[in-house]
Order: C-alpha cells, then structure tokens, then sequence
C-alpha cells in the first residue's frame, strides 16, 4: 500500500496528528519548571501549606513554547480537516464515496485481521468542521486564563492530548478506534477536571467524572465485544452501511432478554446507549458533569461543548443504524435502543432545565444547561430525528463553548475586582501585602485568577468570584464579554430566527410533531417534554445575564471588575475566541433551514435544506428519510416557548434587577423547599451515596471481613489449629507409645536377658520344645499365606 | 541439540550465578551486585533473543493464518497410523529451541525443553522482572548476597517451568521455585508478617503441587498401559513419522507423548463408575495449579505474602510465579483432560467471576498500599483464568496477553509501593499524600500502571480484557454446565457483564490509592527523606512500563504469538467436542 498524504484517503490520519504530537513534544521536551518556594508569589493562587518547599513552576521559556507548540498542533489539525470538509462538499455523491484508508492491525489465528483506519464521511465532516474551530478558540483563551498557572505547560499537553483524543474518536473508521479516543478523553477529563490537585473539591470531582463515565463505559465495552462477537467486525462502512449485516442483527435473538423479543441489534445498542449516557452525563449518570466545573474554565468549554460530551451524541449519531435496526421510527415502530433514548433524552431535558433555573453559580447554569441539550439531542435521536440531532450537536458546541469562555471571562473579571476592592480596603491581607500597589496590582489578580472554584479555602472572607448574587452591572465594565455572552444566551434559548439554537431546536421539534400528528406516543412525549424544556432554557439564560450583567454592581468586587486593560495579552486573548464564536453562534444556523420555511427557506435553502441534503449520505439510501413538510405548528410553538421564556427573564431580572442585598425573585416564586431541592439538584448527590457509595462500601467491608477473614481464614487458621493438635496428640503418643516401645524394648531385652539367662537351662528337652513350637508357627503362618496366594 | 542451546543458558545461568553468589566475600557488595545484575542483565538479553527470534519464525512461515500453520510443515500431514493426532502435532510443531537430555530414562524422565508461542511472553517477562528486582533490592543491607543468590535460584525455578516440556521437570523447577521463595520471605520480609505468611504461602502452594502431582502420575501410569496395550501401534506410528523421538518408550513424562495419550482417549477410561479418570482428576489437576494462580477461595496465601515479601520478590512473585499456575494449570489440566475440561470449566468458571469481583472489592477497603495491590492481583489473576475458561482462541489469547500485561504491571505496582516504603516508612495509604510532587516519576508510573490495570485502551489491560469479554460473548452459545440432571446454558453473558463491574471497581480503588498517595497536600515534616528516585529506579519503571504501552498500541507483537501457541490446546478442545 503505498502512503501518499496528497490523497484525500491518508489526510484524515493526519487530523489527530497535530494535538498528539504536540503533546508528546510538551510533555517530553518543552515543560520544564524550576523549583519555586510553594510561598513564592508566582506559585499560583490557592497555596497549600508547603511552607517554602520547592515546587515546580514552568518557566517563562516554557510556557512560550509550550503555547506555541499546542496552538500549532490544533492550527494544523485545523487545516488538514478543513481541507477535508471543503472536498468533501465539493465531491459528488459524498457519502457513498467517502474518504478513508486502513492498515491490518491485529490477526488472530485465522480470524480476518483487523483493520485500523480512518474516515471521513459527511457526518463526521461536519464535525471536522467545528470541533478544531472550537478547540482552537479554547486553546487561544488558554494562553491567557492560564498564563498564571504554575503549571501551564503540563495543561497545554493535556489538552492537545485531549484534542487529538477527540479528532481521534471523529475520524476513527471503527468502533475500537473511537472506543480508545472516548477513553483516552475520559482520562483527559479526569487530569483535567483535578488539574489543580492540591483542591480537595477538584480530584473528588475528577474521580466522580471518572467512575461515573467509567461505569457507562464498560458497559458499552461489553456492547462493543458483543457486536464484534456478533459479526467479525466493528468497522462502520461494514456494519453500518450494510443493511443485510443490520438486518442478520435485527433478526437474531439477544443473548440476554432474548425471550422478551429483544433483538441482538437492540441488546448491543442498548449497550452503547449507556455508554453515551455515561459520556454525555444525561439521568441518571449526569451527576459528574457539574462536579466537573471544579477544573479551569477552558476545561469546561472544552468538556461540555468541544468534545467530551458531544463524543456521546456523536457515538450515537454514528452508531444509529444499529439502533434502528429492525425499527423505523419515521413509522411509529421503535426498537429497545430507540425507545431508551427518547424516553432518557426527554426527561433529562427538562430535569436538568429545572434545576439549571435555580442555581446561583454561573458556570452551574451552563452545566445544566449543558445536560439539558444533550437531552434534546438524545431525544430526537430516539424519535429518529437524526439530522435535527447532529444540526443541534453542532449549532450546540459553538455557542455552548462561546458561554463558557464568556463566563470564564465574567469570573476572571470578578476575581480582578476582588484584588482591587483588596487593594483599597485591606492593604494588608495575604500575599499582597507590602508590594507595590501598581505592581501587585496586576500580579496578585493574575496569580489568584484560575483557581476560581476554590476561592474560599484560603480567603478569609469567603467571598465567590462565580456566584452570580455577586455580580451585577457588568455590562458596562466588560462590554465585549457581555456582547458575545448576549449572542450565546440567545442562542442557547432560541431565540427566533436569527440564532442558531433556534433553527436546530425547531427542526426537532417539527420532527416530534410530525410524530405525534401521526399518533405515536414517544413522539408526543418528546414533542411536549421539549418544548417545556425550551421554555425554562430561554428563562433561566436571561435570568443568568440578568443577574450578571444588569443593574447596578451588587459587591465592591463588581464594583472593581475588569479584564485588566484593553492592551493586555491576557485581555486580548481571552476576548478574541468570543468574537470568533459570535458568529457562528448567531448564523450557523442558516445552513440547516429547511427548504419551504417561509422567506428564509428561499434564501437559505433554494434547493434543498443544505445540512440535511450533505448528512443524510451518511446513512445508508435504505435508512432515508423525508423532511417532515413544513407545519406552523411546531414553529409557533419554538416562537412562543423561545420568546415567552426570554419575557419572562426579562421582566424579572432585567427590567427590576435585583440590588445588592436583595432576594432571588425565584425563591418567594417557588416557595424556598422547592427552590432549595432544585439548587441541591434534587439530592441525588446524597440519595446516590446512599443507594450506591454506602452499600458498596458495605459489601466491600463485608467480604473483606466476614468471607475473607472471618470464613477463608478462619477455615485455614481452624485447619492449622486441628493439625496442631493431632501434632500435640502424636507427640503425647509418642512420648507414650513410641518412645515406650522405644525404651521399652531395650528394657524387655535387658528384662528378657535376665529371663532368658534363667531359660539357659542346659537342658536339650525344653531348647528342642522351644524350635518345634517355633518351627509350628512358621509353618502355618506359611500355609495360610500360600493358600491366600493360590486362592487368588 | 549440541552446540550452544539457548534456553539451558537461560535456566543455568542463574543457577551458577546464584552459587557463585554464596562462595563471595559478603563485603564486596559492589562484586555481589555486579555479578547480579550482570546475570540478570544476560538472561534478559537471552530472553529477548527467544521471543523476538521467535516472532521471526512465525512470520518466515508466511504469516499467522490457521490454514498456514495445517498445511505448512511436514509433520502435520496427519497419518491415519497415528490415530487422532493433529493437535499433538500442532503442539510439538510449535515448539521451538527443543532440547532434549536423558534423565533417568528408565521412568521415560528428560531433560526436555522447548518455548511456545504461548510461553516465549512469559519468558521475556521473567527476564524483565528478574533486572527489576535486582535493580531494586540494589540497596539492601541485611545480607545481600545470599538475598540475591536466593533470588537467583527463584528465577531458575521460573524459568524452568516455563521452559519444560516433560511434566516431571516442570514438578522439579515448579518446587525449586517454592523453596528460595519461602527463605525469601522468611529471612527478608516485613518483620511482623514474614512467618506467618512464608508458611501459608509454601503450605498452600506445596499441597497445590502435591494433589496436581498424584493426578499427573495417575495420567502417566494410565499413559504406559495404554502405549503399552491398545496403544502400542500409534507409538510405532508416532515414533517413524517422527512425531515422538526414536527412544519413545511407553512410560514417558513427555508433553508431547502424554498429548497424543490424551487424544486418542487413553485417559477416558472409567475409574469411579461413570466419571471417566480425566474428569474426575481434572479438578485436581487444574486447581492445584490454579492455586498458584490464586483462585477463588485458595486465593489467600497471595495478598498475605505479596505484603511480606520484601519488594523484589513480591515483584517477581505477582509479577511471574502467579502466572506459573495459570500456565501450568492449563498445560497439563486443559492441555491433557480436553473433554474434561469442558465438563468442569463451566463451574470453575464461577470461581474465577468470584476472584474478579471479590479481589477489587477487597481491594477497595486496604489501608495497605501493598495489599491493595496484592488483591488487585487476585482480581486481575481471575481474569485468566476466566480467559482459560472461555474455550475459545479469543477468550485465551486475551488470557495470555493478560498474564504477559498483569505480570509487568503488577510487578510495576509493587515497584512503585517499595519506592514510596522505602522512603516513607509507612504504607498507610491515609497517612501518606501528595507524593507526585516529590517523586514525579513514581506517581506518573503509578498512574500508568493504574489506568493499565483499569483497562484504558492504549495500554495492555484494555488488550487483554477486550478479547477476554468478547471471547465470553463468544462461548456463551456454545458452552452448557451440567450438574446432574440441571442443565445451564447461556450465562456467560451474565458472568462477563458482572466482571466488566469489577473492572469499574478496578478504576474506583486505583483511583482512590493514586488520589490519596500522590495527590492532595504533602506532608513535608512527616516525610522529611522523601525525594526523587535514583537512576536504577528509573530504568526499573521505564522497564516495566514501556511494555504496557507498547502492546496496548501495537498488540501485534504478541498476540498473534499467542495465539498460535493456544491453537494445539484449541485443536484438541474441538476434537474433543
């Protein structure tokens, strides 16, 4: 096989390239740190009580080239993907000719050997498109929200590994190989979400992400080994594109559950359900996901909007064929897999929206937020709606990570002011103390700034750079952030017609009525639980911007925030991946219109829906499906819960916003037990330790001690102690029996000798008695033996 | 066979060195040292001659593909004379490097070795384990020589079961291993343990050897009467087609004789009314062995002595000797009793569900940093014997790359735990912390032993338990457990989705040992002697790690070695079907 990079069938191996190379290249050569005193001022914020013990901290060459090493990475990738999407649109029939080559990998005895390969088709090019764009954005905002950590170099190899990890999962054309960039992310999420280690709050949140996604994944492993059980292969083209291996699936009995009419197809997607369950933190494995904002802000853009959780929906997306086998839910017949996925997908949707309206932090809005459109996602997917999905999934990650950098943005701007509150009114407090004011100024904020979570372990005053009760009018003190934050929030809740969200929300929810006109049930379910749904999404965005940026500043650190100069590097980079985003939050959407939509169909959409027309070649002819015919129905519906929500946030956080010292409006609303088991997210995190941690730590100690030691053990010890004594008993034997015969003999001889002396008689008579006698006994003890001996 | 024969090199020169290691000044520690390291360091690069020039002459026999492998090579044109003999001749056309020296021929008792596919991994293992182990008791003060001449013959024992084609050597090595093990244990360990734990280790494992020893002999005698009877025309067949060498008598400890025996039915002879004299010595054979290997419940010697044995020698032990009961079990015990094994397997296979699960659980509640890991080996140990269990190339392929991947990680585990003792004193888990900071590459070894043993694709523990699951889904349909009239199909599904938890229990309780080891604050009063670990520390974790990533990207390397090294036990299992 000859390898020739100019060919659009070897480009994809070299998407993940970049980012893995850089993170070999970072963490093999350029992060170097040299000791610092941990009370240093350079070692970052939250300082542990290491006394002056040497901590390393990367250098300033470091950092430069580190930076410059994960950025050219992702640049890379960037541009190899890119140049794969701009073919592939241009290629004709893309989707039945697709890009793609594979390597044997591994052959077992006379198995065929298993192909390792890559491939680009049309749903996975959208994904080419957006997630290099995304990662790109965060590792530019990384130079600046990080530039104060100790260990930045160490986080720019993490999240090159993390982005090469996912363009891994994007371009792999089998499941193992997606399989390992799903994984290999799971890692990443675990090192980066406990990036800052020292914070006992980060690494409990890191392993919680960790088991928790690491319970999905095994279960999806298990599908993934039952599925190569099943056919003898996991190469997509192979199972997915082939309807007689779907169907040879469709029809077979499941191993399991068998009798209950499940069939191998729907056993194994529900496997892989789960796994995306895990990964895409939806009910009731969605715990993890805001535990997992304890890790930088770029972390979390990364995780809920780039890769991490939309790997899940990608699995999915990827995988839908075998969901569908033996099912069309365009005809109201679903399968197990279908079934789990719209009922799942639905009820987390609006469990999450519900607990994302009371929270006061202002990244745990989006964390929820977050759980609820992966929700959407899922749902459609359930109800077959799968280009609306993956329109969605895309439209998602970009203003979901301009939000998180944006709030990023807000937190670091409120940790600033905080300094400069410091400065004015306790000259004195911690590490500020005594330096110039103009020089600490700028240092101290920076220094602190990263570690925001965990403000309150060593602040006096507990105060809380995240908790939006402490915002207020930030507006005029961080403009562009508050721009860009606005054009996100909008098109998180839809807001109609010139946002993305809206466009993507709508064909899902045009899909589930279409359903639910024909009169299937989960259609309905999904159509009514949605549209709840979208209606708290767009109250609790304006609530969040509301109490953030409106009104007048609520703290003195309000008061004082700021990005720290217009000139500054740190200010500059961290504010222009929100401008890049803006648009494509706002209009990315245009590409997704459907055609007969009034007006914007004949812009947008002259031919056909464009989205829609590239992606559907991704599934199989026999698995299309058609646009549902454009209905005023479900488009009202996305007007009124989009702009109804957006009123109402309007009207009780803007138009009053709330002042310093005041109540959330929302708990006189709610009533404060109603509000307070939604901020405690219903108290799974406690019924969960209950149910789970509590009685497998039970079971833990209970075999521990009472089978291993109390029964094995015991047994053993027992089997020693009876050995011991039949020991104990041989020796008194022996002491009795043996060592008595044993002495007893030369006894008797010495006895005997004495008899024997007096048997010495000299006389021949009683000698020649004594051999007869003798002579007797042989003599028969022979015959008896020779009898024996015959008789056998 | 003359001339310059490898594996004896491999066998004998720990042996030498060990002696020569007892006749040295005891304060020319740089001499003691060098001498063993040096034979350590040799015996590696023997090893690694064995298994890379043995990936070379399967590859030169035009690829790993099953066809190939029947139709290639002339003694495995099967001749109707021999009676049932392909997997016979599978397996004597799979070994490599024979060597074969009278013994006390008038028993049938020779010198005979060979490597297969399945063990030439192991024996660049033990080469492996044993440089770290030298490297790492490198500062021992207590009576170094005669610790690494001990050492030494523990190594030997090793290698020479592995290497064994007769069943007797193997006994001889396999007690020749026990022996230096107990003195180990009980002259280096950890003070408060070391004799309680160096008499349950050598009790448990002694009785293992002796019930597996009265089931071999009564195959051996068995054996004789039927070459010597009925059997007698497929010795002469065997003997002209060259299958068996010209001085085959009918009593003989060969492999290769005791397989043919075993495939033409000799051992399906009835010996307890219906129970055929396989099935019912199978049992004892297999979990005699298995014992070793710490099954489910003869699994409580491990843990125990893993703890006490000083740091070297809980390497090698976890890391190998463990290893040697699975080896072994399946050697003689599927290897020898084929339709037995399908008899018994699907029971046993319960025991081995019981270590996976049952050893993470346990493992979750050590305070120990060293049981911890000592009971993760449990754990990780069922899963061969769940792999053996699986009856299928997938199923036992994953089996054999987990013993190959378990050994080195293991042994990296335990090389991690005696770094930290070493400079912390205490291997209280809660009461230590933050220890990444200090020794860096430690934690990062840690973690990369610790995500491996987790199952993380791109290391080995994921390409070991992926095709031990699948190899589950595979046999389900096919294998049926009958006690009696009650019959149980199907449920290997539900066993392996049970162990897949105890995988997740697996990452639950390495995480909580890394987060609370290396992460969270560091106590720099407490620990005032922590610091960086020296140069031999280094090469000892870059040793043991660098395999773990190497087979998890490329598992090629190996597995398709392995696999063919399981096709003769294979053959015979579906002949026996």
């Amino acid at each position: 096989m000859m390898v020739d990079f100019n060919s659009v069938d070897f480009l994809p191996w070299l998407v993940p390239v970049g980012p893995l190379l850089a993170f070999l290249i970072i963490s093999l050569a350029t992060n170097r740190a040299k000791p610092e005193p941990a009370s240093s001022l350079v070692y970052g914020g939250f300082r542990p009580p290491y006394g002056d013990l040497g901590v390393p901290v990367a250098t300033s060459w470091s950092r430069i080239l580190s930076i410059t090493v994960g950025i050219s990475g992702v640049v890379m990738s960037l541009l190899v993907s890119w140049r794969l999407v701009f073919t592939a649109t241009a290629t004709k029939d893309f989707g039945e000719v697709v890009f793609g080559s594979s390597v044997d990998w591994l052959s077992l005895g006379s198995l065929p050997a298993f192909q390792m390969g890559v491939l680009v088709d049309p749903l996975n090019s959208a994904m080419l498109f957006m997630v290099p764009l995304a990662v790109l954005c965060i590792f530019i905002y990384s130079i600046g929200y990080m530039a104060h950590d100790p260990r930045q170099s160490r986080f720019f190899a993490l999240i090159s590994l993390f982005a090469g990890a996912m363009l891994t999962l994007v371009v792999a054309d089998n499941l193992l190989l997606l399989f390992v960039g799903w994984e290999v992310m799971g890692l990443c999420s675990y090192l980066l979400i406990g990036f800052w280690y020292e914070k006992d709050t980060a690494y409990k949140a890191a392993i919680k992400a960790f088991t928790t996604t690491r319970v999905a994944d095994v279960l999806m492993l298990l599908g993934i080994a039952y599925l190569y059980a099943e056919t003898g292969t996991l190469s997509f083209r192979e199972i997915l594109y082939n309807p007689a291996v779907l169907e040879a699936l469709a029809g077979k009995e499941a191993l399991l559950f068998g009798g209950f009419g499940l069939s191998a197809a729907g056993l194994i997607g529900i496997f892989l359900v789960i796994g995306t369950i895990g990964k895409s933190a939806q009910f009731p494995l969605h715990l993890w996901l805001p535990d997992a904002m304890q890790g930088p802000t770029p972390v979390s853009a990364m995780i809920h909007a780039a890769a991490m959780v939309s790997a899940g929906i990608y699995a999915i997306l990827r995988m839908y064929p075998v969901f569908a086998a033996g099912g069309d839910p365009h005809h109201g017949i679903f399968t197990a897999p279908l079934l789990l996925m719209a009922v799942v997908g639905a009820f987390t949707a609006l469990f999450a929206a519900t607990m994302a309206v009371a929270q006061n932090d202002v990244k745990a809005v989006l964390a929820y937020s977050t759980i609820s459109q992966l929700g959407f996602m899922m749902a459609a997917l359930g109800i077959g709606a799968y280009i609306a999905a993956a329109f969605h999934l895309i439209t998602h990650a970009f203003f979901k990570a301009l939000l998180f950098m944006a709030s990023g943005s807000v937190i670091h701007a409120m940790e600033h002011g905080e300094h400069h509150a410091h400065e004015h009114h306790a000259p004195a407090h911690g590490i500020g103390g005594g330096a110039d004011p103009h020089d600490a100024h700028s240092h101290d904020a920076h220094a602190e700034h990263g570690h925001d979570a965990h403000h309150d372990a060593h602040d006096s005053h507990a105060f809380d750079p995240q908790d939006m009760r402490n915002m207020g009018g930030l507006d005029k003190k961080i403009p562009v952030t508050y721009w860009t934050f606005l054009a996100g929030g909008l098109s998180l809740a839809g807001f109609p017609l010139i946002t993305a969200g809206f466009w993507s929300k709508d064909e899902i929810l045009a899909d589930a009525w279409l359903g639910t006109t024909e009169g299937f049930g989960p259609h309905a379910l999904v159509f009514v639980m949605l549209a709840v749904a979208a209606f708290m999404t767009a109250f609790y965005t304006m609530r969040q911007i509301g109490l953030t940026f409106k009104g007048e500043a609520r703290t003195e650190p309000a008061q004082h925030a700021g990005l720290g100069g217009q000139y500054d590097i740190i200010s500059q980079t961290m504010q222009l991946p929100l401008i890049i985003l803006t648009p494509f939050a706002l209009f990315a959407g245009f590409v997704g219109v459907p055609k007969d939509f009034p007006i914007f169909g004949s812009i947008f959409a002259s031919e056909h829906n464009p989205f829609k027309y590239f992606v559907i070649e991704s599934l199989h002819p026999v698995l299309h499906f058609e646009a549902p015919a454009f209905n005023w129905f479900p488009v009202l519906v996305s007007f009124a819960v989009a702009l109804g929500g957006i009123y109402l946030g309007y009207r009780m956080y803007w138009v009053k916003p709330l002042k310093a010292g005041e109540e959330d409006p929302m708990i006189k609303i709610l009533g404060g037990d109603l509000y307070t088991t939604l901020q405690r997210r219903y108290y799974m995190d406690e019924l969960y330790v209950l149910l789970f941690v509590q009685p497998s730590q039970w079971i833990s100690r209970q075999v521990n001690e009472f089978v291993d030691k109390g029964i094995i053990d015991s047994v053993l010890h027992g089997i020693a102690r009876f050995f011991t004594w039949v020991g104990d008993l041989t020796k008194v034997l022996n002491a009795w029996l043996i060592d008595g015969v044993g002495d007893g003999i030369p006894r008797w001889i010495f006895q005997a000798g004495g008899w024997l002396r007096g048997a010495q008689t000299g006389k021949v008579q009683q000698y020649l008695l004594v051999v007869l006698i003798a002579a007797v006994v042989i003599g028969v003890i022979f015959a008896l033996t020779a009898g024996a001996v015959t008789a056998q | 066979m003359a001339g310059f024969s490898i594996l004896s090199a491999i066998v004998f020169i720990p042996i030498i060195a060990g002696v020569l290691l007892l006749f040295m000044n005891p304060k020319q520690r740089d001499l003691i040292r060098g001498v063993a390291i040096t034979a350590a360091a040799v015996m590696l690069a023997l090893s690694a001659v064995v298994f890379f020039s043995f990936n070379n002459l399967i590859a030169d026999r035009g690829g790993y593909q099953q066809e190939t492998f029947y139709t290639e090579g002339d003694k495995l044109q099967i001749d109707a004379s021999i009676g049932e003999s392909a997997g016979t001749a599978l397996y004597a056309e799979a070994l490599r490097y024979e060597e074969r020296i009278p013994w006390l021929t008038s028993l049938g008792i020779y010198y005979h070795m060979g490597v297969d596919g399945l063990t030439a991994p192991m024996i660049l293992l033990t080469g492996m384990v044993t440089v770290a182990g030298v490297l790492i008791s490198w500062n021992i003060t207590d009576r170094q020589r005669e610790f690494y001449a001990f050492f030494m013959l523990l190594v030997a024992g090793v290698y020479g079961v592995f290497m064994a084609v007769d069943i007797f050597v193997l006994f001889f090595f396999y007690e020749l291993a026990i022996f230096p093990m107990y003195l180990l244990i009980a002259g280096w360990g950890w003070v408060k343990l070391r004799e309680y734990a160096s008499m349950k280790l050598t009790l448990y494992i002694l009785i293992g050897s002796v019930v597996a020893l009265v089931g071999i002999l009564a195959l051996y005698f068995t054996a004789a009467e039927f070459f010597q009877g009925e059997g007698a025309p497929i010795l002469t067949a065997a003997i002209e087609s060259e299958l068996l060498p010209a001085d085959s008598q009918p009593f003989s400890f060969s492999m290769v004789q005791l397989t043919l025996a075993a495939e033409n039915g000799a051992f399906d002879i009835p010996f307890l009314g219906d129970v055929t004299l396989a099935k019912f010595w199978f049992p004892f054979i297999f979990i005699g062995f298995a014992v070793l290997a710490g099954v489910f419940p003869f699994h409580n010697w491990s843990p125990d002595g893993h703890v006490a044995a000083p740091t070297a020698v809980s390497m090698i032990h976890a890391g190998v000797l463990m290893k040697l009961g699975a080896y072994a079990a399946l050697r003689t015990g599927v290897q020898l009793m084929p339709e037995a094994a399908q008899v018994h397997l699907p029971w046993i296979v319960f025991l081995t569900l019981i270590n996976v699960v049952y050893g993470a659980l346990i493992a979750f509640r050590q305070r120990d940093f060293k049981y911890v890991i000592g009971f993760s080996s449990v754990s990780h140990m069922g899963l061969v014997s769940m792999g053996w269990a699986t009856m299928n190339l997938t199923g036992m392929t994953g089996a054999g790359l987990q013993m190959f991947s378990h050994g080195a990680m293991t042994a990296l585990f335990f090389g991690c735990v005696g770094m930290v003792y070493d400079r912390a004193h205490t291997r209280d888990i809660p009461s230590l912390g933050g220890f990444i900071k200090k020794m860096p590459w430690v934690g990062f070894a840690f973690i990369v032993g610790g995500l491996t043993s987790m199952g993380m694709p791109g290391l080995s523990g994921f390409m070991a338990e992926f095709p031990i699951f699948q190899g589950m889904w595979e046999a389900s349909e096919n294998v049926v457990l009958r006690i009696g009239l009650f019959e149980l199909t199907n449920y290997y599904t539900i066993l392996v989705i049970l162990a897949a938890l105890g995988i997740v229990i697996t990452a639950a309780y390495v995480l909580r040992v890394t987060s609370q080891v290396f992460f969270g604050e560091f106590n720099a009063e407490k620990y005032p002697e922590v610091g960086d670990i020296a140069i031999q520390d280094r090469v000892i974790l870059l040793l043991l790690g660098t395999p773990l990533v190497i087979l998890g990207i490329y598992p090629a390397i190996m597995a398709p070695m392995i696999s063919t090294g399981l096709m003769p036990i294979l053959q015979l299992l579906s002949g026996g079907m």
